[in-house]
């Protein structure tokens, strides 16, 4: 089997500078925990380099955008590079963010140089400038050939030339796989092995002895007798079902309406073998030919309501399209549907996902079900709250995209001078509404610059957010404390100073209300 | 998905019972479970699964679901864009197992039946005004899931309303000191019953406690 791998450098800068807004010729880098994890191509032009302290990259590069490290951004990013090269040959693997591996395309584009060719120019015209391709008989070989070439360009090794490809290679490539790679070739280095080529020449029973199961890994990979497939594993092929339509059928609602008996004889297909699938293949044919492939995979498993949805996404993203495709005629499915054909990709037993009597299992279907919740409301509406440190109630706290992890916050356990004691507001407004507070002679109260209060507040009301109307009419002040004055980065055009004060109306309701020299508002309730 | 916490079982009853009725929920009729629940409120509004309450203020709200947080559950807030956090979290809240979902948007209702399907409690506060018909279709998920629904705001039918009543707060004087403890009496309405009420200190750092046990009293209204 022949593979092709698609190789975009420094995918996490990429992605990260796309988020950020920055130009490609712009000096960026990802940085992670004060080191620099990636960088691009204009920055290791200023001499910035992987590994180098933050404060190094910006004295030799002063203009270089330090950018968070974030896998998830990656990941998501590369669904749209998967996707374009998923029009041009079903069955992608993302091995990782910025590399991907598929079958290589064969006689349909004739060589397979046309095919890189035609994969490179897609994804070069979806804004992907940076590729380069690989072709090879085994995977290793087909990265090696990728990360051999120039940008934009494509490297073919003829069938059965893997080791000699490979032969002069330098050994540090091997450095790449990370921390294991880096140990097993500062231990060839030392052995005065400089290429794969020296490498592969050894015994293999030797290098076993020598090396352990990596170090005979690495010596298959050098021989390119790499045994690593990326295919997933795949069931008896008697567990796929098909529905057939007669006549074509060719809006996506008609197609989901239609596949549900199909999908729940799948589900009890597998069931009476005691099996789930937990990877779902779904192909959609059109006029005999495979228009639309590809592999679902379920948090827990799929029951036939899931396939159902999952048909419904695959043929809707394929007429809404993203950016990359845009270039492609959007509106409706290209051709009528004639078959769509559920393969199982990844089963298990179904002993292991039953119900536990003990509890357990409870976590993987809150995942599930907060999936179909994201695709309701979108990837960014579910939140996870989580604590931080900070001054004001609304900087105390942040949410977390469900699924992506928390970074960036602030320490919790800092004294944080100037915050407000007492216990925390169970309400906290993210635009503080408006609000007026007034003293005896009913003129609004004010704190001067010494943090004296011009008046005891006697009366408040508190506005709507939005504008509307009143929060709370006008009501006396029962009781208030304060006030906790603060000025927040005053050396770089902060906000200025603010006095907070807790405020007790007649009703028994607490606020926390905020006086700046703009005015009143209302930052956090006691409810 | 590392951890898997046990479902608690309650020691002051017998475990053949508890198991019992997790069996029959697990076979689709599910017995009237009940669902942890804060100590200080038990004894007036002991959470049951199959169940919505209706709640009037956002402490409340928390405090409803933090026994089941505590206990090991998940539970989920929909609708609150102003949701605080460190308050959950000093009321006993555990967020690693919350959801929060800020905007809820127009399909609040599959948006809230969705998280009923997988969260064991599951506050709202309603976006737009519930008809019973809407009410009855959450009603019949909560019961098929064997979760309860807590909602600040309007709903046609609830288990029971909690309101807060005579909130008083101990702390600022006129400029000087700060919030401190508060003390409140939840008044629990349910139908036509006899309205219960409970008095509660709110302590300053947010655990809910009851004064002691002669002050607690039980009074027709």
């Amino acid at each position: 089997m022949r593979v092709l791998v698609v190789w975009c450098p420094d995918w996490s800068v990429v992605a990260a500078a796309a988020q950020a807004g920055l130009g490609r010729s712009e000096p960026a880098a990802v940085v992670s925990g004060n080191l620099v994890e990636v960088c691009n191509a204009a920055a290791r032009a200023s001499g910035v380099r992987r590994g180098m302290r933050r404060r190094d990259a910006q004295s030799r590069c002063p203009g270089l955008a330090l950018l968070p490290a974030n896998d998830e951004r990656d990941a998501r990013a590369f669904e749209a590079v998967l996707s374009a090269v998923e029009e041009l040959r079903p069955g992608v693997a993302s091995l990782r963010p910025g590399l991907l591996a598929v079958r290589a395309p064969g006689g349909w584009f004739g060589t397979e140089a046309n095919a890189a060719a035609t994969i490179c120019e897609t994804l070069v015209e979806g804004g992907v400038p940076d590729v380069r391709l690989g072709v090879a008989d085994d995977l290793f070989t087909a990265e090696q050939a990728a990360r051999s070439v120039d940008t934009q360009a494509w490297e073919v090794v003829p069938a059965g030339g893997s080791a000699r490809f490979l032969a002069p290679l330098p050994i540090d490539v091997v450095a790449a796989e990370g921390a294991e790679g880096r140990d097993a070739v500062s231990l060839l280095r030392r052995l005065g092995l400089r290429t794969l080529g020296d490498l592969a020449a050894l015994p293999g029973d030797a290098i076993e002895a020598r090396l352990g199961r990596y170090g005979a890994s690495v010596w298959r990979r050098a021989r390119g007798e790499d045994p690593a497939l990326f295919a997933a594993r795949s069931a008896p092929p008697e567990l796929e079902e098909q529905v057939v339509f007669e006549p074509p059928l060719d809006s996506a609602e008609a197609v989901t309406f239609s596949v549900r008996t199909t999908t729940e004889r799948f589900v009890a297909g597998l069931a009476a073998r005691q099996l789930v699938a937990t990877g779902v293949r779904i192909e959609v044919e059109s006029e005999g030919v495979v228009v639309s492939a590809r592999t679902w995979l379920h948090p827990r498993f799929f029951a036939p309501r899931d396939l159902v949805d999952r048909v419904h996404w695959q043929l809707q993203s394929a007429e809404m399209g993203g950016s990359l495709r845009a270039r492609k005629e959007s509106g409706g499915i290209s051709a009528p549907v004639e078959l769509v054909r559920f393969v199982p990709d990844a089963v298990e037993p179904a002993a292991a996902h039953g119900e536990a009597l003990w509890g357990g299992g409870s976590d993987d279907r809150v995942e599930r079900g907060v999936a179909r919740v994201q695709a309701m409301v979108g990837f960014d509406a579910v939140r996870r709250p989580v604590r931080q440190g900070g001054r004001s109630p609304a900087a105390r706290h942040a949410t977390v995209t469900w699924g992506e992890k928390a970074v960036d916050l602030r320490p919790v356990d800092r004294p944080w001078p100037g915050s407000v004691p007492g216990p925390a507001p169970v309400r906290v407004f993210a635009e503080p509404p408006l609000a007026e507070v007034v003293g005896d002679d009913g003129r609004v109260v004010a704190v001067c610059e010494r943090g004296l209060v011009s008046a005891e507040p006697r009366r408040f009301r508190l506005a709507r957010p939005d504008g509307t109307g009143a929060l709370l009419p006008w009501q006396p002040v029962s009781a208030w404390a304060g006030p906790w004055p603060c000025d927040e980065s005053w050396w770089s055009g902060g906000a200025g100073l603010t006095s907070r004060f807790q405020v007790v109306g007649a009703d028994g309701r607490a606020w926390l209300l905020v006086c700046r020299e703009t005015g009143w508002s209302v930052e956090a309730g006691y409810d | 998905m590392s951890t898997r916490p046990a479902i608690a079982l309650d020691p002051t009853r017998s475990v053949v019972d508890q198991l019992r009725e997790r069996v029959a929920a697990m076979e689709r009729r599910p017995a009237r479970e009940s669902i942890a629940t804060l100590p200080a409120l038990a004894e007036v509004a002991p959470l049951t699964a199959g169940s919505t309450y209706g709640v009037d203020s956002a402490t409340l709200a928390l405090a409803m679901a933090a026994g089941a947080s505590q206990a090991g559950e998940w539970v989920g807030f929909a609708g609150w864009s102003d949701f605080g956090v460190e308050a959950a979290a000093g009321l006993g809240i555990e967020l690693s197992r919350t959801v929060l979902v800020p905007d809820l948007g127009e399909h609040w209702l599959e948006v809230t039946a969705a998280l009923i399907d997988v969260l064991r409690v599951v506050v709202i506060r309603p976006p737009a005004v519930v008809d019973a018909r809407a009410a009855e279709k959450l009603e019949s998920r909560l019961r098929t899931r064997s979760g309860a629904l807590v909602v600040w705001g309007q709903w046609p039918r609830c288990e029971a309303r909690l309101s807060l009543e005579h909130s008083r707060w101990s702390g600022p004087q006129s400029g000087a000191g700060w919030l401190g403890e508060r003390s409140v009496s939840v008044v629990v309405r349910r139908g036509e019953r006899v309205v219960q009420r409970a008095d509660l200190t709110v302590a300053a750092g947010l655990e809910l406690v009851v004064p002691s046990p002669t002050s607690l009293r039980r009074a027709v209204t």
